[in-house]
């Protein structure tokens, strides 16, 4: 147990020292809340959607808390550049505990990240119900969970960085983009439609969205059952992938 | 010596710290293989300090990292501590310590920091845990820049750092893969001088790598001379120089081993164009 908290520490130092990765990790956030929140608002407010700062605040929330634990996961890849891999990979620890270290880590990480961004949210508009805040917080820590692992997954059958650019492009982009982040997912054509529905980001930006202001696809209990199992099943995955990594 | 005595009466199956039999490790497949490691068969026996050694890219990183559970061998069976080194690999991790060739330590952490990490992961206890660290540090000199992030560190630094956080805790084997690489010789007597007293006042088993052979001959009991994947000679230092003809071990290494410069890195790639360029 001792091990996990040291790894768990290691991901949280290492976040809370790379402030060029927090501004980094802020300033996109504050990119599309700016350009298209008070961009398409007057649109989206003649459409009939009502606020569109209010709308697209938890699908912003949702992106920054994926993008800073995809990367909390893949970063198995640096530390396997790096060397440092081989130094947790040769120690009296299973390989499930590190990985369970790791990836509660870097979800931590991911919910700091979530939680910032929300405040930023906040002083742009966002007005969520504060009753249902706690079960927010609940969806963040399962996206964050949810991805770290997925990261770690992805990671752990990567032999170098090469592949990086290619999971942005093909993975983590098209999650974000067809999440339901930006736009309502009623109404949709079919194939964006299914594309959304099997996307699990679009059940952590329902659930954000059902709790932040009480508007809801799937509802906040599909979202939370959807999640729970999705995490599960991404957890279970990475512990195994990386539970054969060789160095 | 008391070692003497333990050859004479030969050693039951549990004075064995390492047993390796016909092990083999082949990168890639078809056309493009590579045998790093052909058939290596050796023993090490508890309390033994025992020199691999070889050319760039013979396969010696190779055979450990297969014997530290990092690596999945072709072939073979290893022994580490008694255990199966690839069944009981959880175990088997238990009984090793290791400096490994190439940097491991964590650039974003502070040299405390790096410290206290491994220190947790090997389990060692808390109440012990800040001397130890305080006495390793303070060993290799860096004590004074504990609270300093590693990427300030020069490379010599970084070595002496990946030294101590090897020797924290104290395992019954401790692999050593050309630990004192890029040191002066004031650090490499200080640390060998600590590894013999480990080694002889608490039987570490000692099972090292280097291109100094001078290290060699004043460390090891015994030697391996490995060289494109196969063990070309093994015995102690006296048996290989008789079998060479040789003055001292570069001699027999020399004559074991050949003139040709090797291809620097153990990239398998690189390593199979020389060996079939050769053939």
């Amino acid at each position: 147990m001792n091990a996990v908290y040291m790894l768990w520490l290691r991901q949280i130092k290492k976040y809370a020292r790379s402030k060029s990765r927090i501004v980094g990790a802020l300033g996109q956030p504050l990119l599309f809340m700016v350009a298209l929140g008070f961009g398409f608002g007057p649109i989206y407010a003649q459409a009939g959607g009502g606020d569109y700062i209010q709308f697209l605040a938890p699908g912003i929330i949702a992106m920054s808390i994926l993008f800073t634990s995809i990367f909390s996961g893949i970063e198995v890849i640096w530390d396997r550049q790096f060397g440092f891999l081989k130094e947790t990979l040769v120690a009296p620890v299973s390989r499930y505990e590190i990985m369970l270290g790791r990836t509660l880590g870097g979800a931590t990480a991911g919910l700091l990240q979530g939680i910032i961004v929300f405040f930023v949210a906040l002083a742009m508009g966002l007005r969520p119900d504060w009753d249902l805040v706690p079960a927010a917080l609940l969806v963040a820590a399962l996206i964050a969970v949810f991805f770290t692992a997925l990261g770690t997954a992805i990671a752990s059958k990567m032999d170098d960085m090469q592949g990086f650019q290619l999971i942005m492009n093909f993975v983590v982009m098209p999650i974000f983009f067809l999440s339901g982040a930006l736009f309502p997912l009623e109404g949709l054509p079919s194939g964006i439609r299914e594309a959304t529905s099997i996307n699990p980001l679009s059940y952590g930006v329902d659930g954000l969205r059902a709790a932040l202001t009480g508007v809801a696809h799937f509802g906040l209990a599909t979202d939370l059952t959807v999640l729970l199992g999705l995490t599960a099943a991404s957890v279970a995955l990475g512990a195994y992938l990386f539970s054969k990594i060789q160095a | 010596m008391a070692k003497r005595k333990q050859e004479k009466t030969g050693p039951g199956k549990s004075d064995y710290a390492i047993e390796v039999s016909g092990l083999s490790k082949t990168f890639g497949t078809g056309e493009k293989a590579v045998k790093a490691v052909d058939g290596v068969s050796f023993t090490v026996r508890k309390g033994e300090v025992f020199a691999f050694l070889g050319p760039n890219g013979a396969g010696k990183s190779t055979t450990i990292k297969m014997l530290t559970t990092l690596l999945q061998p072709t072939a073979g069976q290893m022994r580490v501590g008694g255990l199966d080194a690839f069944l009981q690999q959880d175990e088997v991790r238990k009984r090793f310590g290791i400096v490994f060739q190439d940097p491991s330590v964590d650039d974003e952490l502070t040299a405390y920091e790096n410290m206290e990490f491994h220190g947790t992961l090997y389990g060692v206890q808390r109440a012990d845990l800040s001397g130890r660290i305080q006495e390793m540090l303070g060993f290799v000199g860096l004590w004074d820049r504990r609270d300093d992030l590693l990427k300030t560190f020069s490379g010599g630094m970084r070595r002496r750092l990946e030294i101590a956080r090897g020797l924290l805790h104290h395992p019954e084997i401790l692999f050593l893969d050309e630990p004192t690489l890029g040191l002066d010789p004031q650090t490499r007597n200080h640390i060998w001088q600590y590894i013999q007293k480990m080694n002889r006042e608490e039987g570490t088993t000692i099972f090292l790598t280097t291109h100094y052979m001078e290290e060699a001959e004043k460390m090891a009991d015994r030697i391996a001379v490995i060289d494109y994947g196969k063990i070309v000679a093994e015995g102690t230092l006296f048996e290989l120089k008789k079998k060479t003809k040789s003055k001292s071990l570069e001699g027999a290494f020399i004559a074991l081993t050949g003139h040709a410069i090797r291809a620097e890195g153990a990239e398998p790639g690189r390593v199979m164009r020389m060996w079939h360029g050769r053939r």
